[in-house]
């Protein structure tokens, strides 16, 4: 075990030591000569009107809560999941699946939940302002 | 990866009379060389093949000057790019900007530690081989994330916030279709996965029944939205945010995160191939080991390969979605029928533990029906559009 987590850290470093060699090399050959227009940030040509770093939509948030909700139930299948064949082989199949559809079924209630309050649509249609 | 070594530094083999520890890290210093050298390769040759297939698509003839029909051209774009100046904005947080690059680097080369390219050859078979491919690939993510944040600017920003919402949406599709074929195979194992499969097409999961043959499709389709491929390719749509969020990354750096983008097609096929469509499976034709592991590379290396060209074919030819209908697509639709389809798959498991040849078989005439009918499609389309087309990729 310990022989092939140290090969996954060893791919992992080696991900990181390509890009370092790579960008190593670069450094000796490339030309530099920064100067102030081209180093400016690039908005179509224009001068940059201000920072870029704002609030940006709500909905991306929204996207990200709903995700960690299912990921983390994604992630609590996997278990049962590895271990459906022996519930299976044993005879206890019917049970395992039951108690994974319970699961399911809640989960799916949120997911109804979200889509009925129409946070899935990317396109809210606002309340026209009397 | 670890019999193997153990086997060398046996008394009579080639490292015979080496330490133990010495001989791990010989073994796996060399197999990590192969492997960086072969993951350059493919991200590197993919994008010339990509570029020849949408010029072939396009009735274009592509890039062909470099070298014979124009495979070298990857290596000149790699000098190109080498000799590029680099450009980091004033504005930008220099700190993320420079690591970025770094962290896709890591994700991606991450994942080809549990790639099986052979019997015996994988570099780590973890007991969570699949788990750690989706946790390792995500690492993406964060880098473009990082990239589109750091660069402060508005394209990149857009780009970087689109793909992060994009990748993680489709996660969960994916996860799903992999927990399908899990189900299964009672193993995390990306070896196990493949030795529960067999050679002969019949023997593959794809059509082991309906379930896992949806699972095929939603797996792959989600992956091309993680991959971020036309038609899910939002984050680098050219023509509205430049190139998302690579827009202020400029020769080298901006070459690591296209080099990623080819390589992850790869492992896109990779992975699909080890569950779905029997990994490395050959007959036994030969005695020799070495012979066969070739041949099982081959084998492995070609559907996955074919896999690629079909995220190619797609590119060349559907449309690019807007945002609104790719999260549509994600959460009404890929993720219901994931949820019931792995109900399903659960079900029938349970009525079938020994799986169904009358099902099997007719799951491999429905396939190869599906498969002529979509041939024929092709082939009466290009006789439509063009009259004297001949299918030569080189004409």
């Amino acid at each position: 075990m310990e022989f092939q987590l140290a090969n996954v850290l060893v791919y992992i470093l080696l991900g990181a030591i390509t890009a370092a060699l790579m960008l190593g090399l670069g450094w000796l050959l490339r030309p530099s000569n920064p100067e102030r227009m081209k180093l400016s940030t690039y908005e179509c040509g224009e001068p940059p009107s201000g920072s870029a770093w704002i609030n940006f939509n709500i909905r991306f948030y929204l996207i990200a809560l709903v995700f960690v909700i299912f990921d983390v139930e994604v992630a609590f299948i996997y278990p049962v999941a590895a271990t459906f064949r022996h519930y299976v082989t044993s005879g206890q199949g019917m049970i395992a699946f039951t108690e994974i559809f319970v699961f399911l079924v809640i989960l799916f209630v949120g997911l109804v939940y979200v889509w009925a309050k129409r946070d899935l649509e990317w396109l809210k249609r606002v309340p026209p302002v009397a | 990866m670890q019999q193997f070594a153990d086997g060398l530094m046996e008394p009579g083999g080639p490292l015979a009379g080496i330490s133990t520890p010495l001989g791990y890290v010989l073994v796996v210093a060399l197999f990590a060389f192969l492997i960086l050298n072969f993951i350059m390769l493919v991200a590197g040759v993919t994008s010339w093949v990509e570029r020849r297939v949408w010029a072939r698509i396009q009735s274009r003839i592509g890039p062909n000057r470099v070298g014979p029909q124009g495979v070298l051209q990857w290596l000149a774009d790699g000098i190109k790019n080498i000799m590029k100046e680099d450009i980091v904005p004033e504005q930008a947080d220099r700190f993320l900007f420079k690591a970025a690059p770094y962290l896709t680097m890591m994700g991606f080369f991450g994942a080809f530690a549990c790639i099986p390219f052979a019997d015996g050859v994988i570099a780590a078979d973890l007991n969570v081989g699949v788990l750690y491919i989706t946790a390792v690939t995500a690492l993406v993510v964060v880098g473009i994330l990082m990239a589109g944040w750091s660069s402060n600017n508005k394209w990149a920003l857009l780009g970087g916030i689109r793909s992060a919402a994009q990748i993680i949406s489709y996660e969960i599709p994916a996860g799903l279709a992999v927990i399908t074929v899990v189900l299964f195979t009672g193993t995390l194992s990306m070896q196990g996965i493949v030795e529960a499969q067999g050679a002969a097409p019949w023997k593959w999961f794809l059509f082991a029944n309906p379930f896992l043959f949806v699972a095929f499709f939603v797996f792959f389709t989600a992956a091309l939205a993680e991959g971020n491929r036309t038609p899910f390719d939002l984050p680098e749509a050219e023509s509205e945010l430049v190139a998302g969020a690579f827009t202020e990354y400029s020769g080298l750096r901006s070459l690591l995160f296209f080099l990623v983008e080819w390589g992850n097609l790869y492992v896109i096929g990779a992975v699909a191939t080890a569950l779905f469509l029997g990994g490395w499976r050959v007959p036994a034709v030969t005695d020799n080991p070495v012979l066969l592991g070739v041949l099982q590379f081959l084998v492995f290396f070609g559907k996955s390969y074919f896999l690629v060209f079909i995220a190619m074919w797609v590119r060349g030819t559907l449309p690019r979605v807007r945002v609104d209908q790719l999260m549509s697509l994600c959460w009404k639709y890929l993720v219901p029928i994931s949820f019931v389809n792995m109900l399903g798959a659960m079900v029938f498991f349970v009525l079938f533990p020994e799986g169904s040849p009358v099902v099997r078989f007719g799951m491999v005439a429905f396939g190869a029906a599906l498969l002529v009918y979509f041939l024929s499609r092709v082939v009466f389309h290009i006789r439509r559009a063009r009259p004297e087309f001949h299918l030569s990729p080189f004409a």
